[in-house]
């Protein structure tokens, strides 16, 4: 049965009203950021399989002024994602331990520090080993 | 309110997982392959060896993985940032549509790219 409901007309640009609306748009935007990774990576690997040559031509492609701001913009969006995503992390998981619950902001340092090690593990493959 | 459907809370789990892959490994990615590498702040890997590590078929397993599940994260949050923000709730069957067959497309295109032979 669907009755219909009344709903109060919103601005389109209601989540300008409020810094913590504006935030929440930017968090969901920063989607697209994640989206464009996948593309610019993909890219990247094609490079690496077309030999030497075109491996090299894509790091000039994204030094060009450009292709560096999209990616700045994109970093400053995936860090976004990241802090706010770990920062939720103990509202959508609850962890017990010996019957007790673990207190939510070590969960979130759980999250953080996984989030290092991460990031350190791919630096130095990337970066040192290879 | 109605109860959401099986799909939408698959769709709810794989955005869940590919939020936490991209939050662990995308920034840093980002970092060095959009800023630091193209700017010669740091030297990228030499070719040999970072093709040498993409063939490895683990490597593009797990790099398979990140792309799909980082697409289908765009996918969800991305649907309903065009739902909630700028008010398609009419549009909410085919703007799921084409952002999942952009999902399709994109796992498509990096299966052949990780995993393609004769380039």
């Amino acid at each position: 049965m669907t009755q219909p409901r009344y709903r109060q007309p919103v601005s389109l640009f209601w989540w300008t009203r409020r810094r913590s609306y504006l935030l929440f748009v930017l968090r969901e935007m920063s989607s697209v950021a994640v989206a464009w990774f996948v593309v610019h990576f993909l890219l990247l690997v094609t490079a690496v399989h077309r030999g030497a040559g075109a491996y090299q031509e894509f790091f000039e492609w994204s030094a060009s002024p450009l292709l560096l701001l999209v990616n700045l913009v994109a970093l400053a969006f995936v860090l976004l994602h990241a802090v706010t995503w770990f920062n939720l992390a103990p509202k959508a998981i609850v962890v017990r331990m010996q019957g007790r619950q673990v207190p939510p902001r070590a969960v979130a340092a759980g999250h953080f520090g996984a989030w290092l090690v991460a990031s350190a593990v791919v630096f130095w493959v990337l970066v040192v080993m290879l | 309110m109605a109860r959401p459907s099986r799909a939408e809370a698959a769709a709810w789990l794989l955005f869940s997982a590919g939020g936490m892959v991209s939050a662990l490994l995308v920034p840093v990615l980002v970092l060095l392959f959009g800023v630091l590498f193209p700017l010669g702040v740091l030297t990228p890997p030499d070719h040999a060896g970072f093709a040498a590590l993409l063939g490895h078929p683990l490597v593009g397993i797990a790099l398979l993985g990140l792309c799909v599940l980082a697409l289908l994260h765009w996918a969800h949050r991305f649907r309903y940032t065009l739902f909630d923000g700028l008010q398609l709730e009419r549009l909410r069957a085919p703007i799921s549509a084409l952002c999942y067959a952009a999902v399709l497309a994109g796992s498509v295109w990096a299966a052949f790219v990780l995993f393609g032979v004769g380039w």
